[in-house]
């Protein structure tokens, strides 16, 4: 039941017409997608161990001092960014192949429905599912630091929450393009987790690589520095576990920017790769 | 043909019998493996290296998550500070070890440094907190922050379970448990459990001698302990390649104010002729003995 994907009479593309305004076909197969994920049981586990782990390190006295909280913070935001990395790059890696495979991507394109708003309409699916799944974590991270920090900063936590939203948007929207070039959405899904830990992790140190080389592979490397989406400066989780003051909204409005930059690229890349593609 | 709930009966009876058996000599097996019986199973030598990162990580934490990555220039940072400032290792890193980062190298660099912790601080000087409340002398201990090291304390004690025999997490911890969160006790019970399995460790004896000093006010322990100290020191300093002059250097000074504070001045100068041999100052040493021989009546060399 839960890979299967959701029966059309349940989807709202079957009742649109061509007379209908375009945001509103993208925003019904976005909620098929939200619809999808509520359905499926990948959330509510991953959340239930995310919970069960930190409060069991929670529960854990260290020298008979009960204050101590940032390594719980740190655990719990850590299982917090893996298991929304999980949920993303499945969801978005086979929402296309899943429709294809069950046939209900032929009669979904036979309406007036473009394979540029199929794609908006899942990327958006994704990312707000996304987002529902990301508060709810939050809100468990919130109640937590609330009991157990004396100096507990909301809007610190509100930003992270904000940033780590970004960050999946680029990714559900490198799955949503992965999904349309590679043959399975298991090797899909691979290939993006390696990219994404590759981005995420490693990213912000090739400018300190290239400098050690010499040309033209310095040039090249920061080429590719400059090109590929920084993943690394929507994850503030050390600002938030250490208490360092969140990065100003001017920052913030500019990482927003960026994240959209990408997304955007990722989205109109799959929409080209999506649209010269052979259905059958 | 027998019933299912007689077949049932019968598994689970046969089930008990055999734990019956079963769970003492596993039991038996496990204290006979020594301690951390399930993490050495499950891990085998492999929980060495994740106590070094965990130690690392406490020093991670020391400094509020602004610490050098393998990407970065680490020459400078040689020596984890937490360490240095409980006086338990040898402070090798270099005076601008803080800007390991460096300015930044292009724009991206400047933008992503407003997403994590750029800025070299230390948990007992305030931390990340100093800079958003108050602002003070770095160096200086803050009051408002007070406390915070305990921050450091879960992954020393993770790394301490996973490798028992790392002598100075046990040191680490007990410096830091004492001298600013007042936990005394727990620093106590803490040295002793690292010397029940490190039996020959003069760094956890020279610890707790401190402690009895500092802490309990009682310098005839302290002295019984610097001297047992003194004595594992000189049994194994010949198994090691390289002679471990720094805690030489810390048991004979200790031993020696101990001995000045008593008048035992025949004693300080003993102490002081083996402290000057590896102390980084020798004059100040012989300065030091040449006031204990007048003190004592003998003229000085």
């Amino acid at each position: 039941m839960a890979d299967a994907p959701l029966d059309r009479r349940d989807a709202c593309p079957t009742t649109l017409t061509h007379k209908e305004p375009r945001m509103n076909t993208v925003l019904a197969l976005s909620g098929v997608v939200i619809l999808e994920l509520c359905r499926r049981k990948d959330f509510y586990v991953l959340f239930v161990l995310t919970t069960l782990i930190t409060l069991v390190f929670g529960a854990v006295n260290f020298f008979g001092d009960s204050s101590i909280f940032r390594y719980v913070k740190e655990i719990c935001l850590l299982l917090i960014w893996l298991s929304m990395l999980v949920i993303a790059i499945t969801t978005a890696a086979r929402q296309i192949p899943a429709e294809r495979e069950s046939r209900t991507l032929f009669p979904l394109l036979a309406k007036p429905v473009s394979r540029a708003q199929v794609v908006l309409g899942k990327f958006l699916g994704c990312w707000l599912a996304c987002g529902a799944a990301l508060v709810v974590f939050y809100v468990f991270l919130t109640v937590l630091s609330a009991t157990r920090e004396p100096h507990f900063a909301l809007s610190g936590l509100l930003q992270s929450m904000w940033l780590h939203w970004l960050f999946l948007a680029i990714v559900i929207a490198m799955s949503l393009l992965g999904s349309l070039v590679f043959a399975a959405p298991s090797s899909n899904s691979t290939i993006c987790f390696v990219v994404v830990g590759g981005l995420w992790l490693l990213a912000r140190h090739l400018n300190k690589v290239a400098l050690q080389l010499a040309e033209p592979i310095n040039s090249i490397l920061y080429f590719i520095y400059f090109t590929i989406p920084h993943l690394d400066i929507f994850d503030v989780r050390d600002v938030l576990v250490h208490g360092w003051p969140a990065p100003s909204l001017g920052m913030c409005a500019l990482a927003t920017l960026y994240a959209a930059i990408y997304t955007a690229f990722f989205l109109v890349a799959a929409c080209w790769v999506f649209r010269r593609k052979a259905l059958n | 043909m027998a019933s299912p709930g007689l077949i049932l009966c019968l598994l689970l009876t046969g089930g008990f019998t055999l734990a019956g058996w079963l769970v003492p000599w596993q039991q038996q097996s496990g204290a006979r493996r020594g301690a951390g019986g399930f993490l050495a199973a499950l891990m085998g030598d492999s929980r060495r290296l994740f106590a070094n990162h965990f130690f690392v990580k406490a020093d991670v934490y020391f400094h509020s998550g602004y610490y050098p990555s393998i990407f970065d220039n680490q020459a400078m940072h040689q020596t984890p500070h937490m360490a240095a400032d409980a006086g338990v290792s040898e402070d090798k890193n270099a005076p601008e070890e803080g800007s390991f980062l460096g300015p930044p190298l292009d724009w991206m660099d400047r933008f992503s440094r407003n997403f994590f912790p750029a800025l070299h601080t230390h948990l007992d000087e305030g931390g990340a907190d100093d800079h958003k409340k108050h602002a003070h002398k770095p160096g200086e201990p803050c009051e408002l922050s007070a406390g915070l090291e305990k921050e450091i304390l879960p992954w020393l004690r993770i790394s301490a379970e996973l490798d028992p025999h790392r002598v100075e997490t046990y040191t680490v911890s007990a410096f830091w448990l004492r001298t600013k969160l007042r936990k005394v006790d727990a620093a106590e019970q803490f040295l002793r459990e690292g010397l029940r399995a490190n039996p020959g460790s003069y760094e956890i004896l020279h610890e707790l001698a401190r402690l009895y000093l500092d802490s309990r006010r009682d310098p005839a322990r302290a002295r019984n302990l610097w001297e047992l100290a003194f004595r594992r020191w000189r049994e194994r300093a010949p198994t090691l390649k390289e002679p471990d002059n720094f805690a030489l250097m810390q048991i004979t000074a200790s031993l020696m104010r101990l001995e000045e504070r008593a008048e035992n001045y025949a004693k300080a100068i003993a102490y002081g002729e083996i402290l000057k041999t590896v102390s980084p100052h020798p004059d100040l040493v012989q300065k030091d003995i040449d006031l204990f021989r007048q003190k004592l009546g003998a003229p000085p060399k």
